[in-house]
């Protein structure tokens, strides 16, 4: 007997006889009596929730509109000081149209040390969460493999409000697709492994910017 | 289960040597008490927390139920993603699948995300045996590691260390391993992050094999999930060519909605947070982004054999997130090291002898390492009645009766010669019933009580004092229990 067929032996004589599908039990079994979201708020409170959550976890929020946006990436990538920039392929052209920086796009065959060269990285995303302060990013043209938002330092995220806010964590589930590749990301890379002391910073990038464009 | 430490003593013994360590106290004392107060801040923020609750509860125990559909399901889902399954029965097999793995990639270093699935089996025992350098890649991890340590904690393995033994411990070991600490490091805990940042970096960069657990797995889509804080865990699943993760049968989750219950409350009952830094999900491979060969092990090792105890099969629905630990005063006072498992705390007590068998002695201690107080049920985000099932595993090694071990029914007898264990089960009963012995404590916010013993309650008092218990009824722990509910002691405050 392989142990595919022993495993699932086990199981079957632990459990003993189920009447019913497991389809069918499920609908029966599983309530939903929770909540879809927490609290009753306009689209714009929903919005300056997901910025305050953002920020509570240290990520450096900015707000802006789609006019200023270059002009705004300039000044935050003219500050963090790197002379180049990591872009997906599909980042609007706009975007970086002001600031100029060198664009270095990464292709299959870049290697991870090539990418760890690089100071920044400019994304859009999929989605973002009020109620947690996540940004969820899906692997889509404007956000790259997941690897060009993890190697670099410095994470520049731009979401557009309010279509691409949600309230929750349920209503974010429903809204993505589970074959890509998800990274939600919720403020830059902490531990709290020394004394259960939160420290931001440790293999991820150590600094995320997001910016919510109207 | 290959899990026990070597030379382990049983609990007494380990738990009586823990609670005269003075800076093992204070560490555990200072990280439990900062976590337990966040996490209720964190859980009071939802109103809803009890359905979430009662939803997590319900997802696994239907999935529990018909866990043989789900992981042919899962199996299916995950082979149609371009992924590999693979089932190991016990440790051996799953070691021998990884190793097969990694040896046929040409590699002889891993990268490795923190998992208890991995630790549990001993896999990077197994994989040095066959010539594989198995680098832990998260802090707490890398601490233990360096430290030649063992984990303590589910969440934080290095709780019991403090910042000045960590700062000790990475000056004098990081050469060794590869790149060496950064002159001048101090013990801030900026500097000790940084320091393992760069520590691990080439690492990352130049892995080709990667090897995790998940957190969750998808049946109804093959998505498997790992939450995290660090990125290590992103590095780990992203970079390598080739990913291995290695996740026990329990993890399964019928739908990629239910999600929304565990996604809510796992965050909130292990660190605190609305939501953990990272999360990934990745399903099967992805062309151009991420590992080009996946292989996921399903791990039985005893928990099939868990499963067919209607009581204790409960235990399975943990998920791992810690909260009992933080809140146990017989956890806080004797460490992590004394449940002589990697499953440690209240959870570790009910999980530890169920997955590997009552055969020694510290599996038969296991479940009396517990005053019974119930905070560990009141906090769990699955709703696991963990004193229920201590009692009914403390019936269990007095008592005896049937259990299955590796598949195959067997009749336990009592444990005629634990005179131990059966002084023990008295002295809980004594213990409750006599509010001196357990003094009070603060209210959790739900109301529950939680009980501060100044020495290890009724249970630990047995072992290191059994010659000062006085009589006590005859009665079956059973009785007992029914009796009084289990509630705490007549006459003690709150
Ligand atoms: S038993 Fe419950 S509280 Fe303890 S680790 Fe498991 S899920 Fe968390």
């Amino acid at each position: 007997m392989s142990s595919r067929e022993r495993v699932l032996a086990r199981v079957q004589r632990a459990v003993g006889e189920r009447p019913e599908s497991a389809a069918e039990a499920y609908v029966r079994e599983v309530p939903r009596t929770y909540l879809v979201e927490h609290g009753a708020r306009t689209t714009a409170e929903t919005v300056d929730l997901l910025a305050e959550n953002l920020a509570d976890y240290r990520a450096l929020v900015h707000r802006t509109d789609e006019e200023e946006l270059p002009y705004l990436l300039m000044r935050l990538l003219a500050e963090a000081g790197p002379d180049t920039v990591l872009v997906p392929p599909g980042l609007p052209p706009e975007w970086l149209a002001a600031a100029d920086p060198v664009r270095l796009h990464d292709r299959a065959v870049s290697t991870p040390q090539e990418l760890d060269r690089v100071g920044a990285v400019v994304t859009g995303c999929a989605l973002a969460v009020a109620e947690t302060g996540t940004i969820v990013l899906d692997g889509s043209p404007d956000q790259g493999r997941r690897r060009i938002t993890l190697i670099p330092d410095h994470h520049i995220c731009v979401v557009r409000v309010p279509q691409q806010v949600v309230a929750s964590v349920p209503q974010a589930l429903s809204r993505l697709d589970p074959r890509r590749p998800l990274t939600w990301i919720s403020g830059p890379s902490a531990t709290s492994d020394i004394e259960l002391d939160r420290v931001e910073g440790v293999h991820g990038p150590r600094t995320l910017q997001v910016i919510l464009v109207e | 289960m290959s899990g026990t430490f070597v030379g382990m003593p049983a609990f007494p013994a380990a738990a009586r040597e823990a609670v005269g360590d003075a800076t093992l106290r204070a560490n555990l004392r200072h990280a439990t008490h900062t976590i337990r107060d966040k996490r209720a801040r964190a859980v009071a923020e939802l109103d809803d927390w009890a359905a979430l609750r009662e939803a997590g509860r319900r997802i696994k125990d239907h999935t529990l139920r018909h866990l043989d559909t789900y992981l042919v399901q899962l199996e299916e889902s995950v082979t149609a993603a371009g992924g590999t399954v693979h089932w190991a029965a016990d440790a051996d097999e799953a070691n021998a699948i990884v190793t097969e793995l990694v040896r046929a990639t040409g590699e002889r270093e891993v990268v490795k995300v923190k998992s208890m699935a991995t630790q549990e089996i001993g896999l990077n025992e197994a994989l040095e045996e066959a010539g594989i350098r198995a680098y832990e890649t998260d802090l707490a991890e890398l601490i233990v590691q360096l430290g030649k340590d063992r984990p303590s904690h589910i969440l934080v393995p290095a709780i019991h260390r403090n910042r000045g033994e960590i700062g000790a411990i990475f000056r004098r070991e990081m050469a060794g391993w590869g790149r060496p600490a950064p002159e001048g490091l101090t013990d801030s805990p900026a500097e000790l992050a940084e320091a393992a940042r760069l520590h691990l970096r080439e690492k990352f960069l130049r892995a080709k094999v990667g090897i995790s657990g998940a957190n969750f797995m998808v049946a109804e889509t093959g998505t498997l999930v790992v939450l995290e804080s660090e990125g290590n865990g992103r590095m780990c699943l992203t970079l390598p060519e080739t990913l291995i993760s290695v996740v026990g049968i329990e993890k399964v989750v019928p739908t990629w909605r239910d999600l929304e219950v565990f996604l809510q409350t796992l965050p909130r009952s292990s660190t605190a947070e609305r939501m953990n830094p990272y999360t990934s999900t990745w399903t099967g491979t992805t062309d151009g982004d991420g590992p080009k060969t996946f292989h996921l092990v399903l791990l039985d090792n005893g928990r099939t054999d868990t499963l067919a105890d209607e009581v204790g099969r409960q235990a399975l629905r943990c998920i791992r997130c810690s909260a009992c630990l933080n809140v146990c005063p017989v956890y806080e006072r004797a460490g992590g090291h004394a449940y002589g498992s990697v499953y440690p705390g209240p959870i570790g007590a009910i999980l530890s002898p169920q997955l590997r068998g009552m055969g020694s002695e510290i599996d038969r201690s296991l479940p009396f390492a517990s005053s019974l107080c119930g905070a560990c049920y009141e906090v769990c985000p699955v709703a696991i009645d963990i004193p229920e099932v201590l009692v009914h595993l403390r019936e269990r090694v007095a008592e005896g009766g049937e259990v299955v071990r590796n598949g195959a029914r067997i009749t336990v007898r009592p444990a005629k010669g634990h005179a131990a264990e059966r002084a023990a089960m008295r002295a809980a009963a004594w213990a409750f019933r006599r509010p001196g012995v357990l003094r009070t404590g603060q209210r959790l916010a739900s109301g529950t009580r939680r009980l501060h013993p100044r020495r290890l309650p009724g249970p630990g008092r047995a072992w290191s004092a059994s010659r000062e218990l006085p009589e006590v009824p005859r009665e079956s722990f059973r009785d007992w229990w029914q009796r009084t509910q289990g509630g705490p002691a007549e006459g003690s405050t709150k």
